[in-house]
């Protein structure tokens, strides 16, 4: 049983959405979404929907609560994943798979700019007692020892991150959504936040709300004469603590993707994706994270950028949107954000300088101090 | 839904269960509680954490532990490290939700083994006290402000049900003190109270009228875990699966002001989505033994009519006449509930899973119900009196 | 004793410290603004101004207080707003007698659930306009009694010059004595 996306919805991507409640924005994505997929009726239409959204990022607890009206889920059947929006696709597929669920929807949220004491908050999310009595004022400096592990261990220097950073805010400057793209910044200008991350490095925050329509393979085509198949989707958590996982490489991406691609039955993801949106919430990231994909053996995703395989128009164009570092991270929204422009590449709806759009690998990191990443392969 | 197959490729079964003990305040950390659960499932599955493929794990508002993305935090206890681990999410009604979640992690044929972990501690907010990390359940901007405490909503829903059905406090004080005794047959438990009366509860100290102290089930540490299994693992692994029939659950609208709270209709509807699937249509009579939450004591009443194992207002009748107890026609929560065993309160709903796990397996010792057990139900709350989640299991 | 499963639940109990314990206030630490949106906001403006404000459905009928800008129920947005009249009837209420930390309080005090009028519109028991509030002027026997199940009660503003825009612009709901 095939698992397909029939709709895709998106609001806000906006430094701060002030007119509209977190609840607004999920309504609006979830009307577009619908829309998207034929018109169909959430009320009737719909087995269950699945919201991933995080407690302290709401300033609820349970925000669960909040969940079903604005998506059409009052009294259905409605839960919510703490974890990134691609791993409720996850659920989502599996749920299809499972033969009780015809239609499921996704949807995520994030309202960022809600949060007074953002660093607070993401330093909440260490260990109680062996890291959180440190009281780091900038959590970005976690993030920075893993670059500095990274980069030790590879040889990657400054004007590799330099590189990322250019091709984000070139290629984002193309996506409507990308409101931070600024092409020709740069990224020795801007200030060190944690040596050897700069600003340029690390991609701000964003308010937005994406929903999903999934469908099974019986029924998609009523909702969609083009859905784009999920052929596989895997997460995998490496470690709780920071101590233990490896500060150099990124295994949960590779757990991740190596779930994904074995559902999918990809064996040389290299030749057999033709384009990919990966976690680039820092710079260094892209570069781990095409190397954790299996898209450029270790170490050496930076001489590919460089060769331009990874641009866009390249052999293996990597986030042709721009990705985090030009549309922002909305929170937990962050892995429907790669999804949502993939579909729209592979759709033909975004014009993208890509060769083939036919295969795609989306994938999701939680951001520090987690060690969660997900993946996802479409097909169309 | 309407054209939904029920005839599944993978059929899926509990294999092993496991608990701590549920206290005010316990010395081990949330990561450590969940590992001693979840070893303790592994052990009676006779399974190593090798053995797992994938594990859900179940954690209510991550403020209790102050741990944002506790999900995270909680997967190295729960054996979820290089594993694709979930965290779900739905209020108080998370304990029966992991179950039902890791239900199709299996049935979708992607996980042949699952460990399925719930954990809680309550006692790490306790300052001022644990109810004022419930203030931020409340809608920030049109709740918060009157500066609630969240027991209100329950005396609310609590008052319309007895005004609605012309209850009588004595009548739903009897639930407290059936479930506080049968906490004395529970290893785990924390109230065991075996001399408990009537008269306890309604001179215990006056919270929010209609509730007071022994009306409320206690704060608590602890966790929970099961192991799940497709088929063909489960003949592998024990001679007696327990087979998962029925998985359903609904969540009703935000607005709970705007409804009526005297019946829980989306415990109606979550359990007629878990019964279609069971072939259950009569559950009065298809359903042996039930654990519907009962963090306070009119919610047993209330999930009972919600079931359709009384009729409406017809629970506390049934209570009265004996049919709930343990030797009873309709035994309701023989473990002794949230009320006896303790509040964890995601690992409670999945105490109360792995109960009926043990009572059909007939493994329940001076708990096990007197008649005997073919199929159970356990069922949990949640969020703003709006979710509810059902499991329906048997031989 | 044999209790049966689980055999030997384990864990360690234990009634006061005896090693140093961390503590964190991380409630306090996470601040946030919320974004009140267009209903809500729409809403605290109208509180200012001492009028309850709500929102309606042509397509089923149903009128919503507090307001949002869909149908939960027709997944629509809103066809209109109204006004709800300051008073209506108690559906629920209780008497509270702890804080929101749980200390005792002096004085114990009523809360409940009121279905607001609104003029030319009916509402059953099971969809209404309605909000949580304080019930001021109900004794502890009117609510233990169940008295004040139906009772009619009327919004006590704050005067307008002490209105900031919040829920709390009412005092209370007032029983309205015959």
């Amino acid at each position: 049983m095939r698992v397909g996306i029939v709709g895709v919805g998106w609001f806000g991507f906006q430094p701060e959405v002030v007119d509209y409640s977190f609840r607004e924005m999920m309504f609006k994505a979830a009307q577009r979404a619908y829309e998207d997929a034929g018109g169909l009726d959430p009320r009737s239409e719909v087995d269950a929907f699945v919201s991933c959204q995080e407690d302290f990022w709401e300033g609820i607890s349970i925000a669960d609560e909040f969940a079903p009206d604005p998506v059409g889920g009052a009294m259905k059947s409605v839960y919510t994943v703490t974890g990134d929006g691609l791993q409720c696709v996850g659920q989502a597929y599996m749920m299809i798979r499972s033969g009780l669920f015809d239609v499921v929807v996704v949807e995520s949220h994030g309202k960022p700019s809600d949060v007074e004491t953002l660093n607070e908050v993401i330093f909440t999310a260490t260990d109680p007692i062996s890291l959180r009595p440190l009281g780091l004022e900038n959590v970005h400096a976690l993030a920075a020892l893993e670059a500095r592990a990274y980069m030790s261990k590879f040889g990657v220097a400054e004007d590799h991150l330099e590189a990322v950073v250019e091709k984000a805010h070139k290629a984002g400057v193309k996506n409507q959504r990308a409101v931070y793209a600024s092409p020709g910044k740069s990224r020795s200008a801007t200030p060190v936040v944690a040596e050897p991350l700069r600003e340029a490095d690390v991609a701000k925050f964003v308010d937005a709300a994406v929903v999903v329509v999934l469908a099974s393979e019986r029924v998609a085509k009523r909702y969609n004469d083009t859905p784009v198949w999920v052929d596989g989707v895997w997460w995998s958590t490496e470690f709780s603590s920071l101590e233990f996982h490896d500060w150099a490489f990124p295994l949960h991406a590779r757990e991740a993707a190596d779930g994904a691609y074995t559902q999918a039955k990809i064996a040389d993801p290299y030749k057999e994706v033709d384009f990919a949106e990966v976690d680039n919430r820092y710079s260094f990231k892209e570069l781990q994270h095409i190397e954790a994909l299996r898209l450029a053996p270790r170490g050496t995703a930076k001489d590919l950028l460089a060769d331009g395989a990874f641009c866009p128009g390249g052999r293996l164009p990597v986030n042709l949107s721009g990705g985090a570092l030009a549309e922002g991270v909305p929170f937990e929204v962050h892995g429907l954000a790669r999804l949502s422009y993939a579909v729209g590449v592979m759709r033909g709806e975004v014009k993208a300088e890509v060769d083939k759009a036919e295969t795609a690998v989306v994938h999701s990191w939680r951001g520090i101090p987690t060690t969660t990443s997900v993946a996802a392969v479409l097909r169309i | 839904m309407t054209n939904r197959n029920l005839n599944f490729k993978h059929r899926v079964a509990v294999v092993g269960a496991g608990l701590t003990l549920f206290r005010s305040r316990m010395l081990e950390t949330p990561q450590e509680l969940a590992w001693l659960a979840a070893k303790q499932a592994l052990d009676e599955a006779g399974l190593t954490l090798k053995d797992i493929d994938c594990v859900v794990i179940g954690s209510a508002p991550d403020a209790f532990d102050g741990v944002h993305m506790k999900g995270e935090y909680l997967a190295e206890g729960a054996g979820g490290i290089h594993k694709p681990t979930i965290r779900v999410f739905v209020g108080g009604a998370t304990g029966v939700f992991v179950p039902i979640a890791a239900w199709w992690h299996v049935a979708s044929g992607l996980c042949k083994r699952v460990l399925a972990v719930a954990e809680e501690k309550m006692s790490h907010a306790a300052k001022p006290h644990t109810q004022y990390v419930f203030r931020y359940i409340w809608d920030p901007v049109v709740e918060k402000p009157l500066n609630p405490n969240l027991i209100w909503i329950f005396a609310m829903e609590m008052h319309r049900y007895m005004h609605k059905c012309g209850v009588k406090k004595e009548d739903i004080a009897l639930v407290s003190v059936k479930n506080k005794r049968n906490a004395c047959g529970h290893p785990s438990a924390q109230l065991c109270m075996p001399n408990i009366t009537v008269d306890d509860v309604l001179k215990s100290e006056v919270l929010v009228w209609p509730v007071q102290l022994l009306d409320i089930s206690p704060t608590s540490d602890g966790a929970a875990a099961v192991v799940l299994a497709s088929e063909e693992e489960a003949r592998r692994i024990t001679d007696t699966p327990v087979w998962i029939k029925g998985i359903g659950w609904t969540l009703d609208t935000t607005h709970w002001t705007n409804r009526d709270l005297a019946y829980p209709e989306y415990v109606r509807r979550a359990a007629e989505m878990a019964y279609r699937m069971a072939g259950i249509d009569n559950p009065r009579k298809q359903i042996d033994v039930a654990e519907p939450y009962d963090p306070f004591d009119y919610k047993e009443l209330h999930h009972m009519e919600g079931l359709g194992l009384a009729k409406k207002c017809e629970a506390p009748i049934l209570t009265r006449e004996g049919v709930t107890q343990r030797d009873g026609d309709l035994p309701i929560n023989p473990s002794g509930g949230l009320l006896g065993v303790g509040n964890p309160i995601a690992a409670a709903g999945l105490m109360k899973v792995a109960e009926i796990f043990w009572q059909v397996r007939g493994e329940a010792g001076e708990r096990q119900v007197k008649k005997p057990v073919y199929t159970g139900l356990a069922q949990a709350w949640g969020d703003l009196m709006q979710a509810g989640t059902v499991i329906v299991m048997g031989i | 004793m044999s209790g049966g499963k689980p055999i030997n639940p384990r864990g360690t109990k234990y009634e006061k410290v005896e090693f140093p314990v961390f503590e964190f206030p991380v409630v306090g630490k996470a601040r946030y603004s919320y974004t009140t949106g267009e209903a809500l906001g729409r809403f605290l403006a109208g509180l200012k101004e001492g009028k309850i404000l709500g929102t309606y459905c042509a397509g089923c009928g149903r009128v919503f207080v507090p307001p949002r800008i869909y149908c939960s129920y027709c997944f629509k947005e809103v066809d209109g707003w109204l006004e709800a009249k300051d008073e209506g009837v108690v559906v629920t209420a209780v008497m509270s007698y702890i804080s929101a930390t749980r200390a005792r309080l002096e004085r114990p005090v009523a809360v409940g659930v009121i279905k607001l009028d609104v003029p030319g519109r009916q509402f059953d028991d099971h969809f209404f306009p309605g909000i949580m509030h304080y019930i001021c002027g109900a004794t502890e026997d009117d609510v233990k009694s169940m008295r004040i199940f139906g009772a009619r009660v009327k919004a006590k503003w704050k005067r307008p010059e002490q209105r900031t825009g919040s829920i709390t612009d009412i005092e209370c709901f007032e029983v309205v004595r015959p």
